[in-house]
């Protein structure tokens, strides 16, 4: 046998060949040394700064839980979360409900399917900057819906929840019902239409009346979806700030208050940085409740789902 | 020379162990078919053959040369996927074209490849289409005229016809073996189906568990199955096993089954591998079962049995009817015109020179 | 995850007497009419006053049928207008919105590409906790990383220019690009991988050669997500830039939301809709891919 292969040629192979193995790792590395720092230095060091003894220059040195205990203490951060527990459950099932409808009616194959799907999702594509100032100008007693309705002769009309304190959060929740119900309503009717259509076929034969269906048998078959939606939705309740910086500031005075926002304020206008840290710690550590035993319950439905072939 | 040749080869990932103990060899020109039903190891075998998948330990040699570490485009073979895996967004061209580019291959000679191969696989219209506007069957074609065009020492195909429908399955099985008349290249092909590994392989390894169960040629694996994982995975339908003890009749070697309802003759001068009163199991193929009017003269070792007739299954060619034999239910294999009718009780002699004994502790043949 | 714009192949309103059918229809259409017209209300108050006299508006608020038609708010957004203490019209932002939005996306977008696909098809021990890592970024609030986005800007010496909002959008889109791309391409088959790796492809040739023919439909949601996204942003635009430096969504929010005094509402609705024109174009023309990467990016 004529040895083709010399001992050099094999070499030269296995270098080729080692350098192949590599190749991936290598140009995996930038993002994960960006992970690594965006990710976990980046929290971190926004912890350290929350325990640190900060106020309007970073000061590295420890100064204990003292940041907290002011936070917890203000005022503020009190209206800041309570303003988000009712926000985010207006705001969740609202725009839960809200999608659901919307989806339930876009399903019963109507005509120019896309064009209404097209206006209930717009919202979600443009900046807030944007439809922040619209609501703002439809809400605003002075020029909205107060005066149309003034100007069309019903001049007692009053519509002012935008600077009543009590009831400017409920503007916040329709703005941001407004926004994130097409987000839902895609999601929902994709679900809707992946579910086997035999089974609406079977319902039918049965004789169960459309309302029925949807309510036995195809909403409870997207279960899944909804519980990934409602995720979802409460993650972006507890990041809000767009939607309220462009529509209320905050205000009227503190009404509208939500953490996101009192973090910005904290460490950009007040210089109390590190404060500030421990709220965004917070926001974290919120979203980490919501996060965390959803990725759990995921994880151990694909686990049960793998066992069960 | 053989032109592989595997060695003690084993397989785990971490504690679970999917291959041990493979030793196979592919003489040149030889058709090799693994066959196995799924899970048993066969498709991870042949990843190891490509160099997709890592060897853990053992060696593997193509034309005699250590492969375990070698990359996959330095062992020179081809492969035939089970989904083609013709590359969606090139043409039939390109996609034959793709392995000599990679490889540096002059573009005049890989014109004249390509055309060679697309003249002997008639595929030469086809040459522009992307594999998108192409039927089953001319994928498939496509999938071996890309393996054709490098002209490698090895062929590999990894169920290249399960998903076609039946009949094409058939066409194209023909047309393999034609194939590989004509070329005559070593060629691994890896199947669940042992009919397609019965027709196609000059020798066939039946795998089960990560094992090697037996690596023989069709015929020897078929009458004579080392143990009884092939005896009832190879052959359709499968063969009857039968509980079955040893004894003797009229001074000769004899088993006696179903807990003394019937003693059957073995052939005379069988060494009995057992003593009497020893249990074995009875192996019978269907066709092994002969209507007493048609027994031939040569068949000098016939065994008796009386059986209730419980289904006649007819397929035109020839008529299998299950028999029951006490407890047990057995199928015979019947000429369509002999075929008994459900309910009656009849008669039939057993060749028992074709019989297979089992060891019912180590399931082997004995 | 199923597509939406899939049809379902019966008619759910379709059975019952004729009459039943019709009144089922008609409130169905009914329904959709009032909803849209919410939805559109927003955008359509704040069209239809840019086209409005400021006298016209103060005297009559927002809702009312325009005395006469104008364009001079709109020629004012582009040229005059005065913001962010230049009075060039939004144009000088704008350019600054399209110098980060279009390198931030398209940066982020290859490596997203390459990271998908090493992370579906040349996976490593290892590998499913880097694409975990990578994921957590999608997770993270902003406002972690305020502060040491400060720092990192300010020792690098890009506080207040348009190269740190590059970097941080960049940074910040990997966590999306990775997740989208991934999920695309373990649905590539590994066969189609392994066919070509025996064929002699290695690493690039795969990629160049297999892989990205097959990733338009990906690319095209991941650019739409990463443009919007970025020229949607506000807070970061706010935070680490200001003057002539920021960004159109900074450089308004600063306008709209700020002061009640004398205020250009034709002239805002006209640079507010132009702020929003890029997004909107690009959902308008992208819609079905907008929708596919929510639902993928959401859900996954």
């Amino acid at each position: 046998m004529t040895l083709a292969f010399d001992d050099r040629s094999e070499r030269r192979l296995l270098w080729r060949n080692r350098l192949a193995t590599w190749t991936p790792r290598l140009v995996l590395l930038p993002t994960l040394i960006a992970s690594v720092v965006y990710v976990l230095v980046f929290t971190l060091w926004t912890f350290w700064i929350s325990l640190s003894n900060s106020t309007l220059l970073p000061d590295l040195s420890y100064g204990g839980i003292k940041h907290y205990v002011a936070l917890w203490n203000h005022a503020r951060w009190h209206v800041a979360y309570t303003n988000l527990f009712l926000f985010g459950a207006l705001y969740v099932t609202g725009s839960l409900v809200l999608g659901t409808v919307l989806a339930i009616l876009i399903d019963q194959r109507i005509r120019a399917e896309a064009l209404w799907r097209t206006i209930y999702l717009y919202p979600l594509a443009i900046s807030f900057v944007v439809t922040g100032t619209a609501w703002r100008w439809i809400l605003e007693p002075t020029t909205g819906i107060q005066q149309m309705l003034r100007n069309l002769g019903w001049e007692s009309a009053t519509f002012d929840w935008i600077i009543d304190r009590d009831m400017a959060i409920y503007c916040v929740v329709l703005a941001g019902m407004w926004q994130a119900s097409g987000f839902a309503m895609a999601l929902i009717l994709a679900g809707l239409r992946s579910v086997d259509q035999d089974l609406v076929k079977a319902a039918q034969i049965d004789g169960a009346s459309m309302a029925r269906i949807y309510r036995k048998v195809l909403l409870p078959a997207i279960r899944p979806i909804f519980l990934a939606v409602l995720v979802i939705l409460l993650q972006f309740a507890i990041k809000t700030f767009d939607l309220v910086a462009a529509l209320t500031g905050g205000g009227p005075g503190l009404a509208t208050n939500v953490p996101a926002i009192y973090v910005y304020d904290l460490m950009f206008q007040r210089g109390q940085i590190g404060q500030g840290a421990a709220a965004a710690i917070m926001i974290l550590l919120a979203l980490a409740v919501v996060l965390v035993p959803y990725a759990l319950y995921t994880i151990w439905r694909q686990r049960r789902e793998a066992a069960h072939g | 020379m053989s032109t592989l040749s595997i060695h003690d080869l084993r397989k785990s990932y971490g504690a679970l162990e999917v291959l041990r103990d493979i030793n196979l060899e592919a003489r040149q020109g030889e058709f090799i078919a693994l066959v196995g039903p799924s899970g048993c190891g066969k498709s991870t075998l042949l990843g190891m053959i490509a160099g997709l998948e890592t060897v853990s330990s053992g060696q593997i040699r193509i034309d005699g040369r250590l492969v375990n570490d070698v990359a996959p485009r330095d062992r020179d073979i081809a492969m035939v996927f089970q989904s083609y895996a013709l590359y969606p967004t090139m043409t039939v061209r390109e996609n034959m074209a793709f392995g000599m580019e990679s490889r540096g291959v002059p573009r005049a000679e890989q014109e004249s490849a390509i055309r060679r191969v697309a003249a002997l696989l008639q595929i030469e219209p086809l040459l522009n289409r992307k594999p998108s506007q192409l039927s089953g069957g001319q994928r498939q074609r496509v999938a071996m005229g890309r393996a054709l065009v490098r002209d490698p020492k090895l062929f590999l195909f990894d169920e290249p016809l399960s998903n076609l429908d039946a009949k094409l399955r058939v066409e194209m099985r023909t047309e393999i073996k034609k194939l590989h008349h004509r070329v005559a290249k070593t060629t691994i092909y890896v199947t669940h189906d042992q009919v397609e590994a019965m027709t196609l392989a000059s020798r066939i390894a039946v795998m089960h568990r990560g094992v090697l169960q037996q690596f023989d040629e069709p015929q020897a694996i078929y009458e004579r199955p080392a143990n009884l994982f092939v005896a009832g995975f190879m052959g359709s339908p499968s063969m009857n096993v039968l509980p079955a003890v040893v004894a003797s009749l009229d001074g000769g070697p004899a088993v006696e089954v179903l807990d003394g309802l019937a003693v059957l003759p073995l052939p005379p001068g069988t060494p009995l591998p057992k003593a009497p009163g020893q249990p074995v199991i009875l192996g019978l193929r269907p066709e092994h079962f002969v209507v007493p009017h048609r027994a031939q003269p040569e068949q000098t070792v016939l065994g008796r049995l009386r059986a209730d007739v419980e289904v006649v299954e007819p397929t035109g060619s020839e008529t299998m009817v299950v028999l029951r034999l006490g407890s047990k239910e057995i199928t015979a294999r019947y000429e369509p015109v002999d075929a008994p009718r459900v309910g009656e009780t009849v008669e039939i002699l057993v060749d028992m020179a074709k019989a297979c004994l089992f060891d019912p502790a180590t399931e082997r043949l004995l | 995850m199923a597509d939406a714009t899939l049809v379902r192949d019966f008619d759910p309103l379709a059975t019952g007497s004729a009459a039943r059918r019709v009144r089922s229809k008609a409130l169905v259409y009914a329904l959709l009419t009032l909803f849209a017209a919410f939805y559109l209300l927003p955008i359509g108050i704040v069209l239809l006053n840019s086209f409005r006299e400021l006298p016209d508006i103060a005297r009559t608020g927002f809702f009312a049928v325009p005395e006469t038609l104008t364009l001079q708010p709109w020629r004012e957004a582009l040229t005059s207008f005065c913001l962010a203490g230049a009075c060039e019209g939004i144009r000088p932002f704008y350019l600054n919105s399209i110098l980060m939005a279009v390198p931030a996306t398209i940066i982020s977008t290859a490596f997203g590409l390459l990271n998908g696909y090493i992370l579906s098809m040349w996976r490593f021990r290892g590998s499913e906790w880097v694409f975990g890592f990578v994921t957590l970024g999608v997770f993270l609030p902003a406002q972690m990383t305020l502060l040491p986005w400060a720092y990192v800007l300010g020792n690098a010496g890009l506080t207040n220019t348009i190269w740190g909002l590059i970097l941080i959008h960049t940074v910040q889109g990997l966590a999306f690009t990775t997740l989208f791309c991934r999920n695309y391409f373990v649905n590539i088959p590994d066969d189609l991988i392994k066919a070509a790796r025996i064929d002699g492809a290695g690493f690039w040739r795969i990629f160049r050669k297999i892989v990205l023919p097959l990733s338009p439909p990906i690319v095209i949601v991941t650019v739409i997500w990463q443009f919007t996204g970025i020229w949607n942003d506000f807070l970061y635009g706010v935070v680490f830039s200001s003057g002539d430096r920021q960004p159109i969504t900074s450089a308004l929010i600063a306008l709209t939301a700020g002061a009640t005094s004398v205020r250009h509402h034709n002239v805002e609705a006209a640079a507010t809709i132009l702020a929003a024109i890029p997004p909107l174009l690009i959902y308008l023309f992208g819609g079905k891919y907008f929708v596919r990467g929510l639902t993928q990016g959401a859900v996954k």
